[in-house]
């Protein structure tokens, strides 16, 4: 059963061109989907769609977004964030922005559980020193008195992580979750997102432009080229044989650990002049 | 440590800001026209009779000489004595200080309240003609100066609408219990909410002019903050968690946005401090504002320093303070 059904989902900028063009996927309960695409795709519009924090320049003009059997777009607002608060989270791009800075880790953990969710004081708190030490922060109980500054980037982020999973969503926007951190940070980041999810069996949607990061964590993936879904499939069969040429040639792009000297394929204007026809125009 | 070091430098610069102060004011008033002994003496004394009463007063020695003196005088606690009062200065002052300070404390908590509001009101509905009329209210609560703001209050709520009274600090026929020179406070002390509420409304309209103006300016400035806060990474998280609009902004927000705002309020209560003059003259309320206006035209050299020298303190004083309260709130700046 799909946790999340985005269904013929349009957006555009108020007055402008449009963003997402008639958009379908789907999450099923448990699965790992990636959402590839190059910068300007849509790809992060589609998380924050869901999640309801599109920017309000953006306006959506038609489609549906089904969580859990109920279309998000016709709940009144409150109910939609209560919705949205008690079944999905996100981890964010970028940690060092990500964490309130005047306030400690630990009611940033906390204080949604308590205020949101009803959970008492003692059950958050019990609850993020277990969510710290899951994500091997040593010392937990130091880091939850100590201010974001005072942390490193991948700590702010392995804590950003604990705190997606700290009430236990069914679905988690990951939205490029590793972007914006040293790429010796990065190998563990991505292992420590994918054995977390395994463990919770949390539906994740993962937001990314790198196709390695797709190859190690999703199941399936859906690639995104100018708002619009060029391909589906399983991760399997895209990097087996990719179905459309321009996953072909992103695929033909993307620098391989196992053969650097091949050098990089630009993807070539023909698919790219040929997606964009398919995309403006079919 | 590094705290002892920086309060040591604070007090060592603000020695320094005191003692520049009282140079510049002594040098000053008797540099300027206008003789405190030729006030005195009816039209008509003798060229010995202002000769004599010079020399009583000390006026006769050089400028330097008399600073001397006086600045002695002053590190011993002396402040000399006014010449028209002829109280001890120090008393004086002392005695009219609560007056003022409860004005201006009452002022600077409705700046704050307005401006909060109204800051706090058009982010939460900002884009929205609502935030248009704030913005325009704002305008124009900042381009007319508080002297005015009094003159229109005086004039709505004294005379159109009698509401409020106009005139002196609590009404001259009432018993007054007090021990102190803090009224307010003292009444609410007291449990004496009679006398609290004759105070406020004697009080409400000077506060209110002083208000109106810094209100705009702590709203205009913290909404700016809010609203530029509002974009960023962990206000965005919040929403996700199932915050309202209304509770993210007052607690995602505000306590990153309101910094910028607290050290404008810093400068600005010194700046609304000194507007109490115009004020309580306007109102004929009984504060430090309306003696130094009557030290002015009198001549009264030592009162006029010694009010001169309680500003300075206060103003030093509240800068230090504003210093104090920033570091409890940036934790970045606590932990170095």
């Amino acid at each position: 059963m799909s946790f999340l059904e985005v269904r013929n989902l349009s957006a555009r900028v108020k007055g402008g061109g449009p963003l997402l063009r008639d958009v379908s996927l789907t999450v099923e309960v448990g699965e790992v989907r990636g959402l590839v695409g190059e910068s300007g795709a849509g790809k992060s519009m589609i998380g924050k769609a869901v999640l309801g924090i599109l920017p309000k320049a953006v306006e959506i003009t038609g489609g549906q977004i089904v969580l859990d059997g109920t279309d998000l777009l016709t709940l009144p607002p409150a109910a939609r964030r209560v919705k949205v608060g008690a079944s999905c989270a996100l981890i964010p791009q970028d940690p060092l922005t990500a964490l309130n800075p005047s306030r400690r880790i630990g009611v940033q953990i906390t204080d949604r559980l308590v205020d949101i969710l009803g959970w008492t004081r003692q059950r958050a708190e019990d609850r993020a020193l277990a969510l710290l030490t899951e994500v091997q922060i040593t010392d937990p109980a130091r880091v939850l008195r100590q201010y974001p500054h005072e942390l490193s980037g991948g700590m702010r982020q392995r804590i950003l992580i604990a705190s997606a999973f700290a009430a236990e969503p069914k679905l988690i926007v990951a939205d490029e979750p590793t972007t914006a951190l040293d790429v010796t940070v990065q190998k563990q980041i991505l292992k420590l997102i994918a054995a977390l999810q395994a463990r919770h069996g949390t539906a994740l949607l993962f937001v990314t432009h790198d196709l390695g990061v797709v190859s190690k964590v999703c199941q399936n993936l859906s690639v995104l080229y100018a708002g619009k879904v060029v391909e589906d499939s399983t991760v399997a069969d895209f990097f087996g044989a990719p179905k459309h040429p321009y996953s072909a040639a992103l695929l033909a792009a993307t620098p391989k650990y196992t053969d650097p000297s091949a050098g990089l394929q630009p993807v070539p204007d023909a698919v790219i002049a040929a997606v964009r026809a398919e995309v403006e125009h079919g | 440590m590094a705290l002892l070091q920086t309060l040591l430098l604070r007090m060592i610069t603000t020695a320094v800001t005191l003692l520049g102060v009282a140079v510049i004011v002594f040098f000053v008033i008797r540099v300027v026209p206008g003789n405190p002994i030729a006030m005195m003496l009816p039209p008509g004394a003798t060229a010995e009779d202002i000769a004599t009463l010079t020399a009583i007063y000390g006026l006769d020695k050089s400028i330097p000489q008399q600073f001397l003196i006086w600045a002695g005088g002053v590190l011993q606690g002396d402040f000399g004595t006014s010449i028209t009062l002829k109280q001890p200065v120090l008393a004086l002052v002392l005695g009219r200080l609560p007056a003022t300070l409860e004005l201006s404390v009452l002022a600077l908590g409705m700046a704050i309240l307005i401006g909060g509001a109204a800051a706090l009101t058009g982010t939460r509905l900002r884009e929205t003609r609502v935030e248009g009329g704030i913005d325009i209210a704002q305008g124009v609560a900042l381009s007319v100066p508080d002297f005015l703001w009094g003159l229109v209050l005086i004039l709505v709520f004294g005379v159109l609408v009698p509401v409020f009274q106009i005139s002196g600090r609590v009404t001259p026929s009432l018993q007054l219990p007090f021990v102190t020179d803090f009224y307010l406070v003292e009444s609410v002390v007291r449990l004496r909410f009679d006398l609290t509420l004759d105070l406020l409304s004697h009080m409400l309209l000077p506060a209110l002019a002083l208000a109106i103006p810094l209100a705009a300016i702590i709203g205009q400035l913290l909404k700016q903050s809010l609203k530029e806060t509002m974009h960023l990474d962990y206000v965005t998280l919040a929403r996700t968690q199932g915050y309202s609009e209304a509770k993210v902004i007052w607690s995602q927000a505000l306590p990153n946005a309101i910094l910028p705002t607290l050290t404008l309020v810093g400068v600005q209560f010194t700046f609304l401090i000194g507007g109490t003059v115009i004020i309580e003259r306007l109102f004929s309320y009984e504060g430090l504002g309306n003696m130094a206006i009557d030290a002015v035209i009198n001549r009264d050299l030592p009162l006029i320093q010694g009010i001169v020298i309680l500003f300075a303190v206060i103003f030093t004083g509240v800068n230090l303070l504003v210093d104090l309260t920033y570091a409890a709130l940036n934790p970045r700046l606590r932990h170095g």
